[in-house]
């Protein structure tokens, strides 16, 4: 029954992908957006009954769909392997994701693409559940492009938009980078275990030589940096916001993103063989949890501030994976999915209220004016800058507490200064959005309004998971979930901090969220002149921020430029310089058949003319290339046939 | 067809062509997986002093080609239809002997029927290009023309060389069982690679190939791309690998290298282009070098890979340029910049054509992610460099290909072209359909494809290295039989020719 139940579950989004994706056009939006979130609801009640039975029988189930590909020793199934890591990675996806869908019907009422739209957003469904589900690299494969294909036509959802075309090649392009690295992981993989199953690879994982284990984990960290956009590949993220808000909040938030972080917890086994390669993760999450949250201080587009805030947050869960600990980066994962889609669909909602104004310099004042909206997004807000008791703080402050008592205090450092900015510009997002006197133009202003129940009901239901979906991990380390998934990313080593010290960091953790408050207030209601005498102080800080970096500008430079530029060389050369070696070849023969041709006329007098007429003939048509004598080419397919009919008869006298 | 009226001319060559494919289909059915065997054999003398023969048959990797072939051909003329305008009676009977041509190198069991069919393709094709092909015509026809027929005269002369060394038969399972000296092995592994490397086309022998598309009529291009290509890749792996093991061992290094150079090369190159047509001939540089380097690892993975890759290199780039031609027909223009902004005035086109682009980019769930899989798995089993190479292959692949996407299908379209932006009607969406399911279907369900070409390729690999395996030792003993049964042929003959 389980194991039917497995099955069905990426088949209900696939079903309404082909209804829609087809026959779409035949009937009404109304029937559409039924299909597409009515199936994500079905998958959704098949994964609660998996997980009930997981979570009643503790074994994990292995499903075998069909046998996919083989070739020599390669085989590769189609099959579904559902074990607590992915149970609570199939919660979150179909959980979040049907609220998102059904969020999704109010704000895209009325759009040209609709149906489209929800084609789509199935198809983004189905591709994460392989994704998650798969008992392979290569199925997990699969959902990995397939999301990456799904992300690249949303963020284009607007075609006739330029910037949203280039915003989706370049999430493409961006991630198949990433995409490159992981196939070798793939590869490495198989040639050491001769198999592609993650049992039986874990199984004979001691094996491995530790310098074999670092290439693997660093190539399937290469992997994860695209897709969950870390450092140095997070540039698309930010631009992918292109996309319709339920999208961004979807794919750019709660699900597609955090895929890195599920494959390198499925794949612990592997990197704990490797200190190095735990070193490079955690430094490279802590470096992206600090980099992107000092971008977000200043940007002023409501949805690339949470763009960058998603970066920084996933930061946190690579980090909380390179020092070992698994189960506070899922847990991170699944309170960041419930408060990041709250969030961006609470902008959505805000945006929807403004008719399509994202910019948060001409809002202000809105608290009264959307009442819901503003509750919800402070709830979001409490939540990500770790204020206890909503979720985030439980999540993010095991990682950081994990860091401090494991010794990485450089990595706890970075943590928790990234921990002070987030607090400090998500609140400065609350004071700038709904505090304040409005700084909206009129027409805007005359069409403020509350978005209807089919949105602010999924943002009810996602603000009462972040109020209360910490305490899943609650008390730190022995908490709920720290149990259910202990069979798969492992118990954290003994190691246990005194009760006084987890206390003290708690207390610390909230002193630092509170503090980036208490800043936000003082900068954005006390003295509301201060942010613009800082910018105008240290202009070059300020400028460089605004501009993240600069670094667009620079892989422009570095890379994207050089790129084309290579191509127009090389298409130079091989119209010059290859092509031109043919003609000189060409030439050559003309030569040698002037030559061949005298010696024809002057010496050999005899048969052999034919052949050498024949080869005159075809040296004077490459001078002639461009003229063309058709004529000419008969009279050596005559000569041919007959050096062929020559070489015959003397065949046959031998 | 010379005797019908111009007016049937396209009905006529539309019922050959799915006649032609009604009688292949069944093959497949009837097509036993279990032996490596040739099946569906036909052997008639044809001459005999040298004793030539009408002799045909399939297996696991002739089989795929060939139906992929009378598959792709009623597409042509169905491309065809309202494309050509003049001489029609003359381009269809064209592209119908290409189709015989085509077909009988592919089964061609005897090496000079193959050589006459391999020779018989040019003609045609030259026709097709030089007379209904665009402005510059004639140069593309006659580069063509010539850079193959050098190629091909050397490929004569290894034949005959091949007959005096291999017991004076042009039976290709007889000479594929023989053993030569290495030294004529490495020579006569360069003739066939002169003319099977410019058919491919491997670098830096490509340079036919843009020119030769842009000017062929959209037909000819399907044709080209879809069949003509893969007959350099098939003959290596017909008669390189199996004829001249140690030859092709020794030269492995080289054709990965060169295969390698192809496919970075080739994909910088589409990079460049401007033109749909020369960015799609580039890329099946690119693509062909993948089917190269699968051949030339010399394993299972990457053989079966390669052959698989053949087939969907012709499906998926056969539909590129279909849908090239399909806009041509529209705007009388194949540069991009005169193409943008398709989404909105022709939706089904714009979805067909990412579909295509999908898949030439290997997106899994798509044909070309499963071949081009199983031959990266097969380089990373030869050298880990070289696939960690080839796979920035695929980066650059989505590089140009969502490029191409983001200018020709995204953006606003320009006014002067607007009024004649219709979408696909029944004929178009009949021609590129059908292409569609193959796509998801290898992509989702390669088993029954794979598993067709498994024991050829495992024989392949078995005659490779015969020397060291004792016929019986073999688990697939189907590959030994017909040596037994051939070399019992051939003396016959040498007895009869005495």
């Amino acid at each position: 029954m389980t194991d039917l139940l497995i099955k069905l579950i990426p088949l209900f989004p696939l079903l309404a992908v082909i209804l829609n994706g087809l026959v779409g056009r035949r009937y009404s939006h109304e029937v559409a957006h039924r299909l597409a979130w009515g199936s994500v609801g079905l998958s959704f009640l098949c994964t609660i009954s998996v997980f009930v039975d997981i979570l009643r029988t503790g074994t994990p189930h292995e499903v075998i769909a069909y046998q996919w590909i083989f070739g020599g020793d390669l085989t590769i199934n189609l099959a579904y392997l559902v074990d607590p890591l992915t149970c609570i990675m199939l919660l979150v996806v179909t959980g979040v994701g049907f609220l998102i869908h059904v969020y999704s019907v109010g704000y895209m009422h009325g759009e040209e693409g609709f149906t489209r739209f929800f084609t789509y957003m199935n198809l983004f469904m189905v591709s994460m559940l392989l994704l998650v589900m798969g008992n392979n690299y290569v199925v997990l494969f699969i959902g990995w492009e397939g999301v990456g294909l799904c992300s690249y036509l949303l963020i284009g959802y607007y075609y006739d938009k330029v910037s949203a075309a280039k915003a989706a090649s370049k999430a493409f392009v961006v991630n198949r980078i990433g995409d490159a690295g992981f196939l070798l992981a793939i590869f490495l993989i198989f040639i050491n275990f001769k198999t592609l199953d993650y049992t039986k690879v874990f199984a004979q994982v001691s094996e491995l030589s530790p310098e074999m284990a670092t290439a693997i984990a660093l190539c399937l960290l290469v992997g994860a940096v695209g897709k969950s956009a870390q450092l140095p590949l997070y540039t698309w993220l930010p631009d992918a916001m292109e996309g319709p808000t339920p999208v961004s909040a979807l794919i750019h938030a709660a699900t597609m993103v955090t895929a890195g972080v599920y494959m390198i917890v499925r794949n612990h086994a592997i990197f704990d063989l490797s200190t190095t390669a735990m070193t490079v993760v955690g430094i490279i999450g802590g470096l992206t949890a600090l980099f992107a949250a000092t971008i977000g201080l200043v940007q002023t587009d409501i949805k690339r501030v949470l763009a960058y805030s998603t970066v920084s947050q996933l930061g946190y869960m690579i980090l909380g994976c390179g020092i070992g600990a698994y189960t506070a980066a899922i847990f991170h994962l699944m309170t960041h999915a419930f408060f990041k889609a709250l969030l961006f669909l609470s902008a959505g909602s805000v945006i929807h209220a403004l008719s399509g104004e994202q910019d948060i310099r001409k809002m202000g004042g809105l608290s009264s004016k959307i009442p819901w909206t503003y509750r919800l997004f402070l709830v979001g807000t409490i939540a990500i800058a770790g204020i206890p008791p909503l979720a985030g703080f439980w999540s993010k402050d095991e990682i950081l507490a994990h860091a401090f008592t494991h010794d990485h205090y450089l990595l706890y450092g970075m943590a928790a200064i990234g921990a002070f900015l987030t607090s400090f510009y998500m609140f400065r997002l609350i004071y700038l959005t709904f505090y304040g006197a409005s700084r909206m133009d009129h027409h805007a202003e005359e069409h403020v309004h509350e978005s209807s129940t089919v949105m602010v009901g999924p943002l009810m239901a996602l603000g009462v998971l972040s109020i209360l979906g910490g305490f899943m991990g609650f008390p730190p380390e022995h908490g709920w979930i720290h149990e259910f998934l202990a069979p798969v990313a492992g118990v954290g080593e003994g190691h246990d901090a005194s009760t006084g010290l987890v206390l003290t960091l708690m207390m610390i953790a909230t002193g630092i969220a509170l503090l980036g408050w208490g800043l936000a207030h003082y900068f954005y209601s006390v003295n509301s002149s201060m942010p613009d005498r800082l910018a105008a102080q240290f202009q070059a800080a300020y400028a460089t921020l605004l501009n993240k970096y600069y670094v667009d500008e620079l892989y422009d430079l570095i890379w994207v430029e050089p790129l084309k530029k290579l191509g127009y060389l090389l298409d130079w050369f091989d119209r010059n310089v290859i092509d031109g070696l043919v003609r000189a070849v060409a030439q050559l023969a003309d030569l040698a058949a002037a030559g061949s041709t005298w010696l024809e006329k002057y010496v050999i007098y005899s048969g052999l003319n034919v052949i050498g007429y024949g080869n005159h003939l075809a040296a004077r048509q490459w001078r002639q290339l461009q003229s063309g004598m058709v004529h000419h080419y008969a009279a050596i397919i005559v000569a041919g046939l007959f050096l062929l009919a020559v070489i015959i008869q003397l065949f046959m006298q031998l | 067809m010379s005797f019908v009226p111009e007016t049937s001319a396209r009905w006529i060559a539309l019922a050959a062509t799915l006649a032609n494919l009604c009688v292949a289909l069944p093959l497949w059915w009837l097509f036993d997986p279990q032996t490596s065997q040739m099946q569906f054999t036909e052997h008639v003398a044809w001459i005999t002093a040298p004793p030539i023969y009408y002799s045909l048959g399939l297996d696991g990797i002739s089989l795929p080609l060939v139906l992929m072939t009378v598959g792709i051909m009623p597409l042509c003329v169905l491309a065809s239809w309202n494309a050509i305008t003049t001489r029609v009676r003359g381009f269809m009977a064209m592209v119908l002997v290409m189709e015989t041509a085509m077909v009988g190198v592919f089964a061609a069991l005897d090496f000079v029927l193959f050589y006459v069919f391999w020779e018989a393709m040019l003609i045609p094709m030259y026709l097709l290009i030089g007379v209904w092909g665009g402005t510059n015509r004639l140069y593309a026809a006659i580069k063509f023309f010539l850079y193959t027929l050098a190629g091909s005269m050397l490929l004569l002369v290894a034949i005959f060389v091949l007959y005096y060394y291999g017991g004076h038969t042009f039976d290709i399972l007889a000479l594929s069982q023989g053993t030569y000296p290495a030294q004529l092995q490495m020579w006569l592994f360069l003739a066939f690679f002169a003319a099977f490397a410019v058919k491919v086309p491997m670098f830096p022998f490509h340079t036919w190939l843009p020119d030769a598309h842009v000017e062929a009529p959209t037909a000819g291009s399907v044709i080209l791309a879809s069949v003509l290509l893969k007959m350099g890749t098939y003959g290596f792996l017909r008669f390189s690998l199996p004829m001249l093991p140690d030859a092709s061992r020794l030269f492995t290094p080289i054709m990965v290298v060169l295969s390698i150079i192809a496919i970075i090369y080739g994909a910088y190159m589409a990079l460049a282009q401007v033109d749909l047509k020369k960015l799609i001939a580039y890329s099946s540089v690119s693509h062909m070098g993948f089917v190269t380097l699968g051949l030339f690892v010399l394993n299972q993975q990457g053989i079966e890979g390669a052959v698989l890759q053949m087939v969907n290199h012709g499906i998926t780039t056969g539909g590129l340029f279909l849908c090239v031609g399909i806009i041509y027909e529209r705007t009388h223009s194949r540069l991009i910049a005169d193409n943008v902004g398709l989404a909105a005035p022709m939706p089904q086109y714009a979805t067909l054509l990412v579909i295509f682009a999908l898949s030439s980019l290997g997106l899994p769930g798509t044909n070309s992610f499963v071949g081009e899989f199983l031959v990266l798995v097969g380089t990373f089993s030869w050298s880990k460099i070289a696939a960690a190479v080839a796979s920035l292959g695929i980066i650059l692949a989505a590089t140009y290909l969502l490029w191409m996407v983001q200018r020709v299908v995204f953006g606003v379209p320009s006014p002067h072209h607007l009024p004649n932006l219709r979408d696909l009607n029944q004929r178009e969406l009949v021609t590129l359909v059908p292409l569609v399911l193959l796509i998801f279907w290898i992509g989702f369900y390669p088993n029954p494809l794979v598993s067709r070409m498994h024991q050829s390729v495992t024989n392949t690999l078995a005659s490779m290295s015969r020397e060291k395996v004792a016929p019986t030792a073999h688990p697939s003993a189907g590959g030994t039989a017909p040596l037994l049964v051939d070399s019992d042929e051939q003396l016959e003959i040498q007895g009869e020719s005495r």
